[in-house]
């Protein structure tokens, strides 16, 4: 803040509380030419105005507001580019980046420096970083049945309900449209610990592209009924029959067994498991117009210890 | 007269300046070195402006009252990172007018909404909140996916904004109709949804 405003702030506000002050001072003594205790001359219905002086309690709390902002004035910044006897400061607002605000924080951490915000992250770190320390040194299969680890399991609960709940719902069932349950140890991408942490890590995208160029309204309606056949449902024998030999298109990310293929996340089309509904008219959907599958990178907004243990918290789901 | 006091007592109108003028200088003071300062006017690294469709998607988030349930404001308290990202800075409003931060989270706040959920999960969330989130109690909105937008005012709103030193170009200005003509309202407040708060994440 340059001179000028820091003068003009320092001008308003000290000559405000000044000006209080004088304020108060004068109307303390009497100027009305009638002595204390008597009547203004005012009288209505028999209420009657007596020239009193301000009350004791509350010119004195006056004064009390006065000092109080003046100390308050002095003690933080208020007063334009003056930083305050303290030093403190609610938060980095200057920073105009991640990197300038990451070594911001390292730095006030470091010094010391009162910074509210800061302060509130080094008392936090110091506290439960060796916490998630210690869940991070057992690897995320023996975090999720071990029962010696209960806390960590309650931990990454209490996560995932504030960052996975919305899509895969607070008891981790999926929704229909493409939001996996991940109660069933059916798995899109692998359900080993080191493959859940990658899902959160790095995110997924799963694209299915559509058919109805390739197929034709005639040949997604077999390539339909041989993929219902694939987990046993009663489907027209004639169509499926042509479907299946479309279907090689399909088991290049399916499989020639339909079986899928978790290294790019191609569902398992065998177990009668849908990711977008397993109704005639919901797989008919997703052929026609194919589907894409986005699950967000969750590294920047977790970071890798607490990932581990909503790693753990998923695993747990599936083996019990 | 021999209380000059009475001179205001009795004088309502020089009482109304007086009052005025006393509430003036708390603005003068809080609020008017604001508007020069570097820090609410420089933009945060890698800011980009509204693109056509986006700016749309703003109005829509306008017009529907988003505003009224969901803040735009991450306060630097942890409990509030630790749920939605970093704190907000000044740097991040520079281009907002006016501003849509808000001041009532009956929802979650959105300054960091970008990129959280797919596009596919707002839209699902959209047309029926408890379709994702059974708890939710927020509205549905399955008109945004019928209303179709016809890009007449974009060109105005973009060099409006240009007006109020937002760095869009001529080509942006231009574009703008082709670029927004045609698509839903979802599609609009999708694109907006998307781009919030994403340089500082």
């Amino acid at each position: 803040m340059t001179t000028f405003w820091t003068i003009w702030i320092s001008v308003i506000t000290l000559g405000s509380i000044a000006g209080s002050y004088y304020l108060l001072r004068w109307a303390l003594s009497n100027k009305t030419g009638v002595k204390e205790g008597e009547s203004m001359g005012h009288e209505y219905d028999g209420i009657i105005e007596i020239n009193n002086q301000l009350p004791r309690w509350w010119t004195i709390m006056f004064y009390i507001t006065i000092v109080w902002g003046l100390a308050y004035l002095a003690l933080y910044p208020g007063l334009g580019a003056y930083k305050g006897l303290l030093g403190w400061q609610s938060s980095n607002q200057t920073i105009l980046s991640l990197e300038e605000s990451e070594a911001a924080l390292k730095a006030s951490i470091e010094s010391g420096a009162l910074i509210q915000y800061d302060r509130e992250i080094k008392f936090a770190n110091e506290k439960f970083d060796p916490i998630f320390a210690e869940y991070a040194k057992v690897d995320v299969e023996t975090l999720a049945t071990n029962p010696e680890h209960k806390e960590a399991l309650k931990v990454g609960q209490r996560l995932f309900i504030q960052n996975c709940a919305q899509c895969h719902g607070s008891d981790a069932r999926g929704q229909n449209g493409g939001f996996p349950n991940l109660t069933d140890n059916d798995w899109l991408y692998g359900g080993s610990g080191a493959k859940i942490v990658e899902t959160l890590q790095r995110g997924r995208n799963a694209v299915m592209p559509a058919w109805i160029d390739a197929f034709g309204e005639e040949g997604i309606k077999e390539v339909v009924e041989y993929t219902l056949s694939l987990s046993g449902r009663q489907v027209n024998q004639a169509l499926a029959s042509k479907g299946k030999t479309r279907f090689m298109a399909c088991a290049a990310c399916h499989g020639m067994d339909g079986k899928g293929n978790q290294m790019m996340g191609a569902p398992n089309l065998t177990d009668n498991i849908w990711l977008y509904g397993g109704s005639k008219r919901a797989v008919t959907e997703t052929l026609t117009y194919g589907r894409n599958g986005v699950m967000p990178a969750f590294n920047k907004t977790l970071g890798d210890d607490k990932i581990h243990v909503v790693a753990s918290y998923i695993y747990s789901l599936s083996n019990k | 007269m021999k209380n000059p006091h009475e001179l205001i007592e009795k004088n309502v109108g020089l009482l109304t300046v007086l009052i005025l003028f006393a509430i003036a200088l708390g603005a003068m003071a809080q609020i008017t070195p604001l508007m020069f300062q570097q820090q609410t006017m420089e933009p945060v690294k890698g800011l980009t402006p509204y693109t056509a469709l986006q700016m749309e998607g703003r109005d829509i988030y306008i017009r529907e009252g988003c505003v009224g349930c969901h803040s735009q404001m991450i306060r630097p308290f942890r409990a509030e990172t630790e749920r939605y990202g970093h704190y907000s800075v000044a740097g991040e409003s520079v281009w907002e007018r006016p501003f849509l931060w808000g001041s009532k989270r009956t929802g979650p706040d959105l300054a960091r909404v970008g990129n959280r959920y797919s596009d596919e999960w707002h839209r699902v969330h959209l047309l029926n909140p408890r379709n994702v989130v059974p708890e939710s109690n927020m509205p549905g909105y399955p008109w945004l996916a019928e209303n179709i937008l016809d890009g007449e005012l974009i060109e105005k709103k973009l060099s409006l904004f240009r007006d109020f030193g937002v760095p869009y170009t001529d080509e942006d200005i231009a574009g703008a109709k082709a670029a927004v003509a045609g698509k839903t309202e979802m599609e609009a407040l999708i694109a907006y949804l998307q781009s919030l708060g994403t340089h500082l994440k």
